[in-house]
């Protein structure tokens, strides 16, 4: 049952001990009491093999001791494919002959000791020329010479160090992203510059006009306003115009429209009054205005991609090379090239390149991709594998029934695109606002230019431009990137990515229709661990303390199965010693009985009788989708229990909070309808609200029907949730989730359980509350300004003062609103 | 007063060099990760002494 065979007591070794690699405690089964570094697994183990014998054991040195991190679990791939000449053209761009350069995305990533193991890498594989790891986003840029080395070489050699590596897609696009990004950021210093120097100016000028000034000094200080002034606006302001332009041309409501035209407003007004040497300038506050504008969003554009890249697909899905069998030569080619009816080899631990039949021998496949469970699945010959699918045990012959986009991997990630590009994009608030804002103030100014000029011709000009001037929605501009970043900030910090500012109003808005939240089964509702769901015993010989000593037994084997005893075996207070571990069972003894755990075919062995009710057990277990598990005392068959994922321990408080809220809570599953049946009614859900046996297609049917009546909002962790999530209003992605779920979905949700969903919507919702706020005081500013001017109450001197005034009120109210709740459970190490 | 016309100039070109210098390191990736380098710091020699026998 498991690879340990020693003979330990229970009782014996209560002391805690950590992990030497990862530093989590070490199951009370797994001690040796005897080594000197103790592990929690043998992927932990491995690690550090691997780790100590290139001579970095220095890295457990430098890691924080109090950061716990996920136990290793290195794939043991071969990477071969990263060697495909086609890859690394596309993938790898040459530094010069024979020197390349990629990305590679790890996981296992978490902290400044990492970024010491990592950036050692040309110590350790020869031919590295250099490692830089980028921590926030986990990602190694390697350098290599290809005549030395492989990129397979260099990802095996990752992956034994416990960080699986993924192969970076699209390294031209995130190069054009970073330039674009570079571009932004000399914007908002050349913009900041020139606002500063203005600033410096103005000061005097106002000091000027106050107490008195030469003439001649005067127009030195506003021609040089002018000219940084015009600068600023014609380089990092081109912006806000160019954007006003794209509005106008396509008649779209945007917020760069009522900026765009009073910025440009402002800036006639100030170069004709410069000029005619009269008036007010503006160009303090034009400045002023873009700099801010400029940084608010860029923090936005910022905070929006960091949430984009650590949920994006760094991988693909399916195999790039595949290896055909003819005859008795076995000859690789490239997957896109398979045809059907080929005869393709797959070894274990590759993923089938096509859909195919199994034609020679059994295995075990991993179909997570497709059905979001993660236990693999025996395949018998004949029996359909689905391209994406792990092979997980032996080598196997798959004829070819379909390829490429014919697959069905093929055909849901048509689905998932086809369905975010329905997906109609949201008009944001503020820009909705926008539009009629534009149209008041270009009215208004009209009204008061003719109004005017009626009462004082001379005038005339000058008030209706210092209506457009002080109508320019600042306040308006800002609030929104601000208090969307701050909230995106936060809610990372809290483990919550979110992809962009309007799924926060996606989130928010659903006041007026109640909406669905439809949750998925597997590894969103219940946890991918095992628990003991059901337990049978011999109904004429039941022993009350048979389960504890069971529990006892298991404690100190590291099989998955013996982890479904874990919370039970704190309990026990029995003296039970191990004495074999066999291939699919436990042999122990007990206060003076033998007692034997595991697979049916173990246990009974040698047994004649059949069991009415022991053959009623299995049957049950197996309709729930449970793994049977038999006991044996002392020679007899005398329990059996069945094995299977349990529910999250948040997840019945989290509905109930979403039925207070007034959603429909519906689960979705691709699992047996009695599984679904009985873990909806666990959380106390209405039989017809829980849909079983669902293939991915048929979720997306089911979310489309119920997109006629509200929003709804999809939470999933599978590929086969994948289409569903974005076809969803909001799709949320769960902790653990596969990398198309999180690719196609709005949110992540970076913890364990779904409680986190519950401060997601919360989060939102304060969020939306806080920028309405803004708007209502920036519009309320606009307002009385406006009044003022077309009153001519006030001149452009005082509106110019009044005006980062009201940005600073609603930069203040959207930096110290309390939004998402910081986790409690941050890690240590970031 | 007259010296304006001199200091103004003088800071223009001051304020230029430090925007030219800005969009220098910009372009040359200074900006681009400004977490890593935090950290990098820390252990930058750690492990330089390594000796190669070890292995």
């Amino acid at each position: 049952m498991s690879p340990l065979t020693s003979t330990i007591e229970a009782e014996s070794s209560p002391q805690a001990a950590t992990c030497a690699h990862c530093g989590l405690p070490v199951p009370p089964g797994l001690i040796e009491p005897t080594a000197a570094e103790q592990f929690c697994c043998l992927g932990c183990r491995a690690v550090r093999a691997a780790i100590e014998s290139c001579g970095l054991g220095n890295y457990y040195r430098l890691k924080a001791t109090d950061a716990s991190v996920a136990p290793a679990n290195p794939s043991g791939r071969a990477f071969a494919d990263l060697d495909e000449e086609s890859f690394l053209d596309r993938h790898a761009p040459k530094l010069t002959e024979g020197v390349r350069w990629t990305e590679l995305y790890l996981e296992g990533v978490h902290c400044s000791a990492c970024v010491w193991l990592l950036e050692k890498l040309p110590r350790v594989v020869a031919g590295v020329i250099e490692a830089r790891l980028e921590l926030r986003r986990a990602i190694l840029r390697v350098t290599w010479d290809e005549r030395t080395t492989s990129l397979s070489a260099i990802a095996r050699t990752l992956d034994s160090f416990g960080y699986t590596p993924h192969a970076g897609r699209d390294i031209e696009a995130r190069a054009a992203r970073q330039r674009e990004d570079r571009r932004f950021l000399i914007r908002i210093g050349v913009a900041g510059a020139g606002a500063g120097n203005v600033m410096l100016l103005a000061f005097a000028l106002y000091g000027g006009f106050l107490h008195g000034m030469e003439g001649e000094y005067t127009r030195l200080f506003r021609w040089t306003s002018m000219v940084i002034g015009l600068v600023v606006l014609l380089w990092p302001g081109s912006l806000f115009f160019r954007g006003a332009w794209a509005a106008l041309r396509t008649r779209s409501a945007h917020l760069d429209l009522p900026i765009g035209i009073g910025l440009a407003a402002g800036a006639i007004a100030g170069t004709v009054n410069t000029v005619l040497d009269r008036g007010e300038i503006y160009f303090d506050s034009l400045t002023g205005l873009v700099f801010l504008l400029l940084v608010g969003r860029f923090v936005q554009r910022r905070l929006e991609r960091r949430a984009a890249d650590a949920v994006e697909t760094l991988f693909s899905l399916t195999p790039s090379f595949a290896r055909i069998r003819e005859g008795d030569k076995i000859r690789e080619v490239p997957a896109v090239a398979l045809m059907p009816g080929q005869i393709a080899e797959v070894r274990p631990g590759e993923s089938f390149p096509a859909d195919g039949i199994v034609s020679d021998r059994e295995t075990l496949a991993n179909l997570s991709l497709l059905t979001g469970e993660s236990r693999p699945v025996p395949v018998r010959v004949g029996d359909a594998v689905f391209s994406g699918a792990v092979n997980m045990s032996r080598v196997v012959l798959v004829r070819i029934t379909a390829t490429g986009r014919a697959t069905r991997v093929g055909k849901l990630l048509a689905l998932i695109e086809e369905c975010s590009r329905r997906k109609a994009p949201i008009v944001q608030l503020a820009d909705r606002i926008a539009g009629w804002f534009t149209v008041t103030a270009i009215g208004l100014s009209a009204a008061t230019l003719v109004t005017w000029l009626f009462i004082d011709p001379r005038r005339a000009v000058d008030h209706a431009v210092s209506l457009l001037i002080v109508s320019c929605p600042c306040g308006l501009g800002l609030a929104t990137p601000f208090a969307v970043s701050v909230a995106l900030g936060r809610a990372a910090r809290a483990r919550i990515l979110i992809k962009g500012g309007e799924i926060l109003e996606k989130l928010a808005g659903r006041s007026s229709t109640a909406g669905v939240l439809f949750l998925d089964k597997t590894g969103t509702l219940t946890d991918e661990r095992l628990t003991v769901v059901a337990w049978r015993e011999d109904p004429e010989q039941a022993s009350p303390q048979l389960r504890a000593w069971v529990a006892a037994l298991e404690s100190q084997s590291a099989h998955p199965i013996a982890h479904a005893f874990a919370s039970e075996t704190a309990s026990a207070k029995v003296h039970a010693v191990l004495t074999a571990t066999h291939d699919a069972g436990i042999e122990g003894t007990i206060d003076g009985h033998t007692l034997l755990v595991g697979a049916d075919r173990f246990v009974r062995r040698g047994m004649s009788k059949t069991l009415l009710w022991a053959d009623q057990a299995r049957a049950e277990f197996t309709t729930q989708q449970l793994t049977p598990v038999f006991v044996a005392l002392d020679g007899r068959l005398a329990a059996a229990f069945g094995v299977g994922g349990g529910l999250r321990a948040d997840a019945k408080q989290t509905v109930r909070e979403f039925q207070r809220r007034g959603l429909r809570v519906e689960i979705l599953s691709g699992d047996e309808p009695d599984t679904v049946l009985a873990v909806g009614h666990a959380l106390g859900l209405a039989p017809e609200h829980c849909h079983g046996a669902l293939a991915p297609e048929d979720k997306v049917k089911a979310i489309e029907s119920a997109k006629r009546e509200g929003p709804v909002f999809m939470v999933g962790d599978g590929v086969n949730d994948a289409a569903a999530l974005s076809a969803a209003t909001v799709g949320i992605a769960v902790h653990g989730g596969a990398e198309a779920s999180l690719a196609a979905a709005d949110v992540y949700l970076g913890r364990p359980g779904v409680a986190a969903l519950v401060d997601l919507f919360t989060g939102a919702a304060r969020t939306l509350s806080v920028i309405r706020r803004c708007l209502m005081v920036s519009l309320g500013y606009n307002a009385i300004a406006a009044t003022l001017a077309v009153t001519g109450v006030v001149n452009a001197l005082q509106a110019a003062i009044l005006m980062p005034v009201a940005s600073f009120t609603v930069l203040g109210m959207a930096l110290w609103m309390r939004t998402f709740a910081p986790s409690n459970e941050t890690a240590s190490c970031r | 007063m007259s010296v304006i016309y001199v200091l103004l100039p003088i800071a223009f070109a001051l304020g230029i060099a430090a925007v030219w210098a800005f969009v220098r390191a910009t372009r040359a990736g200074q900006f681009d990760d400004l977490e890593t380098p935090a950290h990098r710091i820390l252990h930058d020699h750690e492990g330089d002494e390594l000796p190669s026998e070890e292995k």
